[in-house]
């Protein structure tokens, strides 16, 4: 007896659950039983599921009734001139939409070639065995399976247009691709999911060769000339919120040009870019740190009677400013207030990104580097038609990694490009030989390959050259946004050691594992040397062990248990300072016993 | 260094030149046998004795973290994977990084505990191997028989026999019966045929009674080692060599025709407990070398003996880690820098321990030169004058 389910509720067992599954299908396809209706048979927990709910995700296939599909190519023709509607395909139940749960007692063919007997249902194309993010991916049958998952990896990271209204918008940040580009080869379902309307890349002429060393390791060799025309060129933008809080007493926050009386005044020139209301123009330029709101709370504590004496105005700077590593032009000012009724200010400030070495480029085929070198135009190797190739890509990318379907994409992107034809690349529809015919017959060689010319020397290139059109992203890992080094810099209050991360100007951590490689060096006093940032030296009683005390007034320094005054200098880490007074709060007393000498 | 000048004490010790010489001598005839000439020959020596010499550690080496890393690294990039089919027949015994966790934290009884035993000579055909297999492998009731079912009218346990398996094992039914009094008391069994029928000796005999005493049966031991449950045997080169799964190297060694010399098993404290702790020592080692290099590592054996040695120095195998070698570091701020910070400042605390700052670990915690490599040695001179000789300057850090 198996077990009947109704959107998850049990109702009841049945002697033979496919006969039931059959009698319920058949029943839903003479339109008895509302086409909504999902029904499957778990054979492993024997029970029947029955679904009728809202929330499942279902998909369209052809139904095939004896080896045969209900939709014919006939059919498909007429669907395709409208002169037939999708709802009397559904209803006639040609096709039917399945739930996850359904799916599983299905069995799908592809193609209608390999329809058989057996065959439940067929795809409605061979290309939706795809999802969303691998069906963006040209000729993706002729890669290694896993190019494919780097491939829409990182085609989520391109910087693209993700948005056609950025211009209403102040999102914290988002790259906006100038001069984006429809890739030449394309796929089926690149319209459905919007590509064709938010493109994310460009296509360029590559060609696959060695470069003076300069693109080993996947990096890439870029024409300076491109760049100028507006290769890759993207505009961030970045928000920056303030909000003018008010607080009990009637005080409030401020926006104004801060008077110089005020507590944290900068200088005159950096509120310069401020309007008399406090607040930047638009189009003014920000450097670093520089302030975009005017801005002046009042203090959070009172100052010392010195300087209340003094008539200072008691309030402090608490302008907005471009956080580090951050300049550009304003874009737009937004003015608005919270639900509380404060005021917000928001400055959307924008910077022209045009790609320079160190910024990450990526092809559809998983094929990710980092630009290595940006080269004169007149520099780079050209062919006989004087066509100089936009990046170069080094040819030790390939084999390993197998991924044919770039190289068949240098060649289609070159015949789309020549025959000014968009060229589909879609999973099992990509025609490789007519593609290599079209190209022999504009009097190309049929591999794509070409002879280049030395752009330095002018000399003819040995070997041919296999140069194309590729569709290349721009991924948003951009080197101006991550560049970091210090020597000296700002160290955190609690353990004097320096801080933690790029935007706060951090140190560079010497960890755990770093550490023993030092000592497996046996250089355990280079080790002292870099772990030195927070040494101090520490007077210490001799006798009790215990941290004295300095008094600078009296010039003296004790014991603050014996009163002695035998103390001695000990050099160590503040960090360790640290723990020993943390120690001493948990009622622990640790002793420093100074070496007898 | 001048004619005052000389090593401070630091225990140093220079290793004596008859070592190097040892060493040599194993190559001595081997390069006396080369077709070169003889300076040549005497060239050679010399540039081995100076390869020889400038391969040893120096003194002040952190061998232990040298070691440390010599090992982890690689098997960082060892795969995770932990099955792997040994002998062929099918033998699933833990490899790769779980059995290197499992040594190093010398786990009492292993995953997949296993032992490879070789014949003597006089036995070492196949027949003898199968046989001395099928009694090594541990047999139970339910192995050999082929169901059991109640008798409900007689209140009655029926066990059917494989004939099959009986007579290939050669097992007497009799000896069955007598295993299973010797664990199941008040059961009378008498045998009928194919089939072992067994009565409780009780005055109302439930259902349940019989069930449990079916449950119990099935376990009944009638035949092997107990643990091992698996015995195969295979051809290594021209020798017949067995593989259990499950060990038990005492009962084992016992068996006639087998080559106890070459025994061994893969749990370590068997072995320490049978053969005695530097027995564990090689097995360690050996089983570290195995498993490394069936994931293609090589790591000098050195590294794995100094390890060896560390875990077995005091008499019975230490796991490295909390309750083994770095949980018993004399060091308190060292043993609170590794695991379980908070005890270990607690029960100094307690018991007003103190650290004398020797170790590497504590250095770098308080930020002081450790004493390993070029920190390990201070410059001492002595004093020019006759008179006071004994005074010497030390250079303060």
């Amino acid at each position: 007896m198996s077990e009947v389910y109704v959107n998850g509720y049990f109702v009841g067992e049945h002697d033979s659950p496919l006969e039931l599954i059959k009698a319920l299908l058949e029943k839903r396809r003479k339109n008895q039983l509302p086409s909504t209706m999902n029904v499957a048979y778990h054979e492993d927990k024997d029970e029947v599921q029955v679904n009728i709910d809202a929330g499942r995700v279902r998909r369209p296939l052809i139904v095939v009734e004896n080896g045969k599909p209900l939709m014919t190519e006939e059919m498909e023709s007429k669907l395709e001139k409208r002169e037939m509607s999708w709802d009397e395909v559904l209803k006639k139940n040609i096709v039917e939409y399945l739930d996850a749960d359904e799916e599983e007692n299905a069995y799908i063919a592809v193609s209608r070639k390999e329809v058989t007997p057996e065959h439940t249902h067929i795809e409605l194309d061979s290309s939706l065995i795809l999802g969303v993010a691998a069906s963006v991916l040209v000729f993706p049958e002729k890669n290694r399976g896993d190019r494919l998952n780097y491939g829409s990896r990182m085609a989520v990271q391109a910087i693209g247009i993700p948005l056609q209204n950025f211009l209403q918008r102040d999102d914290t940040t988002y790259n906006v691709l100038v001069y984006p580009q429809v890739p030449l080869v394309k796929t089926d379902s690149m319209e459905a999911v919007g590509l064709e309307s938010h493109p994310s890349g460009h296509n360029l002429v590559v060609a696959v060769s060695t470069f003076y060393g300069y693109n080993v390791e996947d990096a890439l060799i870029i024409n300076k000339a491109s760049l100028d025309r507006g290769l890759g060129r993207s505009v961030a933008y970045r928000s920056f919120v303030t909000e003018f809080r008010r607080y009990w007493g009637g005080q409030e926050d401020m926006a104004c040009i801060p008077d110089p009386s005020v507590k944290g005044y900068r200088s005159e020139e950096d509120y310069d870019m401020l309007d008399e209301q406090g607040i930047i123009e638009v189009e003014s330029s920000v450097p670093e740190q520089g302030v975009i709101v005017g801005k002046i709370s009042p203090l959070r504590f009172l100052g010392i009677s010195k300087e209340i004496k003094m008539g200072l105005q008691n309030f402090r700077d608490n302008s907005l400013t471009i956080s580090s590593g951050n300049s550009g032009i304003v874009e737009k000012v937004i003015l608005t207030s919270d639900a509380e009724g404060n005021k917000i200010v928001s400055a959307v400030v924008r910077d022209t990104k045009t790609p320079e070495v160190g910024d990450k480029m990526a092809t559809r085929h998983g094929q990710k580097g980092v630009i290595g070198l940006v080269v004169p135009e007149e520099d780079m190797p050209f062919t006989a038609d004087g066509i100089v190739p936009d990046i170069i890509v080094n040819p030790h990318a390939i084999p390993s990694r197998m991924t044919v379907g770039q190289l068949l994409e240098i060649i289609a992107g070159k015949v789309g490009a020549l025959a000014a034809k968009r060229i589909n690349g879609t999973v099992f529809k990509g025609e490789e030989e007519k593609i290599r015919a079209a190209l022999k017959y504009m009097g190309f060689r049929d591999d794509g390959k070409e002879t280049l010319y030395n752009g330095v020397t002018g000399e003819k290139m040995e070997a041919p050259i296999l140069t194309g059109i590729t569709y290349y992203y721009r991924l948003y890992h951009l080197v101006s946004k991550k560049i970091h080094a210090r020597s000296k810099g700002p160290v955190a209050l609690m353990t004097k050691q320096p801080t933690e991360g790029r935007s706060k100007e951090g140190g560079l951590r010497l960890g755990e594992m770093e550490k023993d490689c030092f000592i497996a060096h046996g250089a355990p006093i280079t080790l002292k040397e870099r772990f030195g940032s927070d040494k101090v030296s520490i007077p210490v009683c001799k006798d009790c062990g215990v941290i004295a005390i300095e008094d600078h007034i009296k010039n003296r320094t004790y014991c603050p248990l014996c009163k002695n005054d035998v103390i001695v200098n000990v050099e160590m880490s503040y960090a360790f300072k640290l723990m020993l007074d943390e120690l001493r709060s948990l009622l622990i007393y640790p002793q420093i016993v100074p070496e007898s000498s | 260094m001048g004619a005052n000048c000389s090593i401070f004490e630091v225990g140093v010790i220079i290793m004596d030149e008859s070592v190097i010489q040892n060493v040599l001598g194993l190559y001595e005839e081997k390069i006396d046998s080369l077709d070169i000439s003889p300076k040549e020959k005497t060239a050679l020596k010399l540039s081995l004795k100076d390869r020889y010499a400038k391969m040893r550690y120096d003194p002040g080496d952190a061998v232990g973290v040298v070691a440390a890393q010599s090992i982890s690294e690689p098997a960082t990039q060892t795969t995770l994977r932990s099955y792997h089919r040994a002998a062929g027949a099918g033998l699933n015994i833990t490899q790769g990084l779980p059995r290197i966790l499992e040594i190093f934290d010398a786990r009492k009884v292993p995953v997949t505990p296993s032992m490879k035993i070789y014949l003597k000579k006089e036995y070492n055909n196949k027949d003898k191997a199968v046989e001395i297999a099928s009694s090594i492998k541990e047999t139970d009731l339910k192995h050999i028989m082929v169901m059991d079912s109640l008798d409900l009218a007689n209140m009655a346990l029926e066990v059917e026999l494989d004939k099959g398996i009986i007579k290939q094992f050669n097992i007497i039914p009799d000896k069955i019966i007598s295993a299973v009094k010797r664990k199941v008391k008040n059961v009378n069994a008498s045998v009928d045929g194919n089939k072992l029928i067994f009565e409780i000796k009780k005055d109302k005999v439930t259902i349940k009674d019989l069930q449990a005493l079916r449950f119990k049966l099935r376990d009944v031991h009638v035949k092997g080692i107990k643990g091992i449950t698996h015995c195969i045997v295979e051809r290594v080169g021209d020798e017949y060599v067995l593989y259990t799964l499950g060990s038990n190297l005492m009962k084992v060694s016992k068996i006639e025709g087998i080559d106890t010399s070459r025994l061994c098993s893969n749990n370590m404290f068997e072995i320490a407990e049978v053969l005695g702790i530097e027995a564990a020592r090689n097995t360690l080692v050996m089983e570290i070398i195995e498993t490394l290099r069936a994931q293609g590592v090589d790591t000098d054996v050195r590294h794995l003996l100094l390890v060896a040695d560390a875990m077995t120095q005091s008499g019975e195998i230490q796991p490295i880690g909390r309750y083994g070698l770095s949980g018993s570091k004399s060091s308190v701020l060292a043993r609170a820098n590794f695991e379980e910070t908070i005890r270990h400042l607690t029960d100094a605390a307690v018991y007003g321990l103190s650290d004398d700052l020797n170790g590497i670990v504590e250095n770098v915690m308080i930020g002081k030169t450790a004493k390993v490599g070029t920190g390990l040695v201070d410059i001492a001179m002595k004093t020019q004058k006759k008179e006071k000789p004994k005074k010497v300057a030390e250079t303060k850090e």
